[in-house]
């Protein structure tokens, strides 16, 4: 058995030890890991994601557990000091000494601080461990303004941050432009733009000398061209440095500039010790992705239990991401060095698109790509360059579409089946549609057979185009008709109910569908026309389609009570309506909770005596809550500026007029709103379908959370939004949702099958791609004018109210409904007790 | 001798819904299907939830069996035989119904 010591529980350490678990190899060897940080591996591509709700729990990539039950040893907070190579021992800070066989270095890099004279001052912080993000959440806590010291792809995230934070920021860059890697100039400054334009400060050219003490902040940057800038807190961004302090002070061989040098078998100087990921240095290169990472950690994996035949042979630095919002690719040889290369490049300033293509000298091969503001074609472009094929037709028409003749596209059909899919997990076309001919059928299935698309997830969207191009050469189509009763999706269903203006189930039914309907068609149709047409819901042609609790308007318990729960907006209450709440529940004797939503709850009423309470309620001025109803539940709040000393809005107005405006909105599955006054965020927003939290500048958006059974942190739709704005995106969000979403479908999980995710969404509500807005918010003014409180209506129909007794022919009520007294309130009366062995109370 | 109860007129009963009647002291749960415009009566004791609730279940057919899905965990009951479709042990007595005049009437 081989013993095995890895350096460094990182991104690649944890995946190097894992292709051993993976294989089935562990019986082959002994690992044990070395961590320097508080925790094992985390998902550091994943770190900005911190600051949009994800914990540092969501982040892990192992655990404990996972080590334990598969026999790798580990420690944590304990760092790797020194090696004896000729006993072949490490040493660790606590003084540990263990042995290896082999010793695998995957020590990573840490940030590059530039030698400027202040550095080392309290809130000068770095951008790269979980640790440093809590750091800088915590100076941000007792900062206004913040700097991120460097313009690359991490100073940007950076950026972003900090502005999430909540903090005037900027970005100070040596160079003349943004993100000089990977972007020329032209890019360059399409992004500069877009980026200024979401309110972040950019200083190019600025070589900062020192920092001192500030006036209006708490430091000021002094730059070389005698400018400066104030700030509080200062993040710095200005690169990565290969980690090999160990590879220096024991003698493995390095490069002129740092990194640990290794061949293609990813064997150092020693022949007994490997390197891998960001701190090794292979002809020349260091890579600061993870992918390549990965790809040594593979070879290395083989060199030691494998065939010895993998080698590594460089790896692909295209890159596709996000920053700020704003799409920004580069593929291959982004900047034309290439002889003979040329370059076609599109811009177009008034949507703020940049794209540039460097073809060949032959004019057939892709050499390299730009693009910024909209990277729609990355997947495609990359795989052209990557396979080495040829364009299809003529460059010009890659980047603008000729008017005739339609796009020029090149379906994943056209891929050989050795194009890599996902670079992050080295998975192939042929790998896909291998999985497929075994019978795998959704994304989810492709994920846990191939692990394609489990990194960084920028090849989602080429993996399901291979995975529904495949199912379609096997001929197979998805089943999603409702149920045997009707042959079309709810989305159909509902776009048919929509169209062709149908008001009843029965005309529904008649025309495109079979049969009598069942509990499943009957409750969708009928949600599927309340938010249509929001008709009464106890309308005979509706009555007998509603569900168990739509029926008689309340919730019924598990004995054939109801609960009774009226509407509190917000969970704003009068004493004197709080009085009676109390004397209704005192009256009949109702067990009476306060709920997570904000509300009270009274449970235990029985069916005649719903319409008497009601009637009383309402006549107090309370209204429906629809608790019974798939519609919007509560809209959770804290008291925001009008109270709270940190509040910046106000909260409490906003969210009673919001559970105003949507109180009675039928919908696929039931809907909760949070508004939080600032960004503490007491109302737990960022769990809430739609949640909603203050800032200086206005309102930010989140979207589609959810607590509940399977928890969803909301993802971030838009920030600094007017009232105005605010109400315009959620109709069209909450419409797009009851057009959309399948039956029973929350906002979280509609949100994760949509074709696009978020980005869809944003670019369907925010941009009206599908020039849909008007029609989603006239589709919602109709319905918020036709809102009616349905007990209202009830009690002041009296054939209605016929149905709202225990025996249609009899005052009598139901003698097995019994209660027993816990806590000086009801409960139901188990069966046991109520077949007498128990004593119980007498009810009216 | 058989002696029908009479419950209410038929033109009072909500379309494809369910009311329950007091009959000689026992629970009926009385429903009646627009479609086929016919009347059905079983017990209205759930013996799956132990509650007096199944007039008040969707009337639903599976694969042509009309039946009611129980308010509480949604077992289905045969209108017409009382059979609990997901449980054999299950079932539900079934009770006469006719129309008499516009009159509803049952026998328990
Ligand atoms: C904010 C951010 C965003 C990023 N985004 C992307 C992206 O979009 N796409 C992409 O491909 N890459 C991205 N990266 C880069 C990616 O995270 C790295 O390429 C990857 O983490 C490298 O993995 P590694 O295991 O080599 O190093 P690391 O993940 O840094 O792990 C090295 C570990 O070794 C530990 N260590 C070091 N020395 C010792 C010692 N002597 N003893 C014990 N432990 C030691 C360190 O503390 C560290 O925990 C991003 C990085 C950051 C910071
Ligand atoms: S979120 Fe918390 S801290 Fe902020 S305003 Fe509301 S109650 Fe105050
Ligand atoms: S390419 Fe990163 S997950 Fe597939």
């Amino acid at each position: 058995m081989k013993r095995i010591i890895v350096v460094g529980n990182g991104m690649v350490g944890h995946h190097f030890i894992d292709q051993f678990i993976q294989q089935d190899k562990m019986a082959e060897v002994q690992i044990t890991t070395f961590s320097e940080e508080s925790r094992l591996a985390y998902d550091r591509v994943q770190l900005s994601a911190y600051f949009s709700g994800k914990t540092a729990d969501d982040l892990m990539m192992t655990s404990p557990e996972y080590y334990d039950d598969n026999g790798v040893q580990y420690f944590v907070n304990d760092k790797v000091v020194s090696i004896d190579k000729a006993a072949k021992t490490v040493t660790t800070a606590q003084g540990r000494i263990e042995s290896y066989d082999k010793l695998v270095l995957a020590t990573g890099s840490y940030p590059f601080v530039p030698p400027i004279p202040g550095k080392d001052q309290d809130h000068c912080l770095v951008y790269r461990t979980i640790e440093d993000l809590e750091d800088i959440t915590a100076s941000a806590k007792e900062s206004k303004v913040g700097v991120v010291v460097g313009g690359g792809l991490l100073g940007l995230e950076a950026a972003n941050a900090i502005k999430q934070l909540g903090l005037e920021t900027h970005v100070v860059e040596f160079a003349p432009r943004l993100m000089a890697v990977q972007v020329d100039d032209g890019g360059g400054k399409i992004l500069r733009d877009k980026i200024a334009a979401l309110g972040v400060n950019i200083h190019t050219e600025k070589n900062t000398k020192e920092i001192v003490k500030g006036e209006t902040c708490r430091y000021r940057m002094n730059f070389a061209d005698g400018s400066h800038v104030e700030t509080d807190m200062i993040i710095f961004s200005a690169g990565i440095r290969p980690q090999d302090e160990l590879a220096r002070s024991f003698d493995l061989t390095l490069g002129e500039r740092g990194g640990i040098q290794i061949n293609d078998q990813c064997l150092t100087s020693d022949e007994n010790i490997y390197a891998i990921g960001e701190c090794a240095l292979w002809q020349g290169r260091i890579f600061g992705l993870v992918a390549p990472g990965y790809q040594m950690a593979k070879v290395a994996v083989d060199q030691i239990v494998g065939s010895g035949d993998l080698a590594f042979t460089g790896a692909d630095m295209s890159t596709k991401l996000k920053l700020l919002g704003v799409d920004v690719a580069s593929i291959g040889d982004a900047h034309g060095n290439a002889d003979g290369a040329q370059n076609y490049v599109f811009t177009n300033e008034a949507d703020q698109v940049y794209k540039k293509l460097v073809i060949s000298e032959c004019g057939k091969k892709l050499l390299g790509a730009v693009m910024v503001g909209e990277a729609e074609d990355y997947g495609t472009w990359l795989q052209i360059y990557l396979n080495d094929m040829d364009i299809p037709g003529a460059p010009e028409n890659m980047l603008v579409p000729p008017a005739e003749g339609g796009a020029v596209t090149m379906g994943v059909d056209a891929l050989p089946d050795s194009a890599v899919i996902c670079s992050c997990l080295d998975v192939t076309k042929g790998q896909i549609c291998a999985a497929v001919q075994d019978g795998a059928t959704s994304i989810g299935d492709i994920k846990t057979i191939t692990k394609a698309g489990t990194g960084c997830g920028g090849c989602s969207a080429l993996v399901t185009q291979v995975l529904n191009a495949e199912l379609a050469s096997m001929g197979v189509a998805v089943n999603t008709d409702l149920c045997e009763h009707f042959a079309y999706s709810r989305a159909e269903l509902a776009d048919i109910i929509r169209v062709k203006r149908i008001k009843t189930f029965e005309a529904l039914i008649t025309e495109f569908g079979a049969g009598h309907g069942c509990e499943v068609c009957r409750p969708t149709v009928a949600n599927i026309l309340a938010s249509f047409w929001n008709d009464y819901i106890l309308e005979d042609d509706h009555l007998g389609l509603q569900d168990v609790n739509d029926v008689y308007l309340g919730n019924m318990q598990k004995d054939g009570t109801y609960s009774v729960v009226p509407r509190i907006p917000a969970g704003e209450i009068t004493p004197d309506k709080l009085i009676v709440l109390g004397e209704v529940a005192k009256k009949y004797g109702l067990y009476t909770k306060i709920t997570g939503g904000l509300r009270i709850d009274l449970f235990g009423a029985q069916l005649h005596e719903l319409p008497e309470i009601w009637a009383w309620l309402i006549r107090e001025g309370f209204e429906t809550g629809h608790a019974y109803g798939k519609s919007l539940r509560t809209v959770k709040s804290c008291v925001g500026s009008t109270w709270c000393r940190y509040g910046v809005q106000d909260s409490m107005s906003l969210a009673i007029d919001l559970e105003n405006r949507y109180k009675g909105l039928r919908s696929p599955h039931k809907i909760k709103f949070g508004v939080s006054g600032c960004t503490r965020e007491c109302a737990e927003a960022q769990g809430k379908d739609i949640g909603i939290i203050a800032t200086e500048g206005g309102w930010g958006l989140y979207v589609c959370g959810n607590g509940g059974m399977r928890p969803r942190h909301a993802d971030l739709f838009a920030t600094d939004l007017d009232t105005d704005t605010l109400y315009k995106y959620i109709d069209r969000v909450l419409m797009f949702y009851i057009r959309t979403a399948d039956r029973l479908q929350r906002t979280s999980v509609w949100l994760e099958n949509l074709d696009g995710g978020l980005d869809y969404l944003k670019d369907v509500v925010i941009n009206d791609k599908l020039d849909l807005n008007a029609e989603l918010e006239s589709a919602m003014a109709e319905n918020i004018a036709n809102y009616q409180c349905e007990w209202k209506t009830t009690i002041e129909s009296p054939e209605k109210l016929l149905r709202f007794k225990h025996f249609i022919n009899s005052e009598e009520s139901d003698t097995a409904v019994q209660f027993v007294e816990v806590r000086d309130q009801i409960r139901p009366a188990t069966p046991a007790e109520r077949a007498g062995q128990i004593a119980v109370l007498e009810v009216s | 001798m058989i002696t029908w109860t009479p419950i209410i007129e038929k033109e009072k009963l909500t379309p494809d819904a369910g009311v329950c009647a007091l009959v000689n002291g026992k629970q009926v749960a009385i429903f009646f299907d627009r479609k086929t415009d016919k009347l059905f009566a079983i017990d209205n004791y759930c013996p799956a939830s132990k509650a007096n609730v199944l007039s008040r279940g969707l009337i639903t057919s599976v694969k042509d069996v009309l039946t009611v899905s129980s308010p509480l965990y949604k077992e289905h009951f045969s209108l017409t035989t009382g059979e609990c479709l997901e449980d054999e042990a299950l079932s539900v007595p079934v009770y006469a119904v006719r129309i008499t005049d516009g009159m509803v009437e049952v026998t328990a």
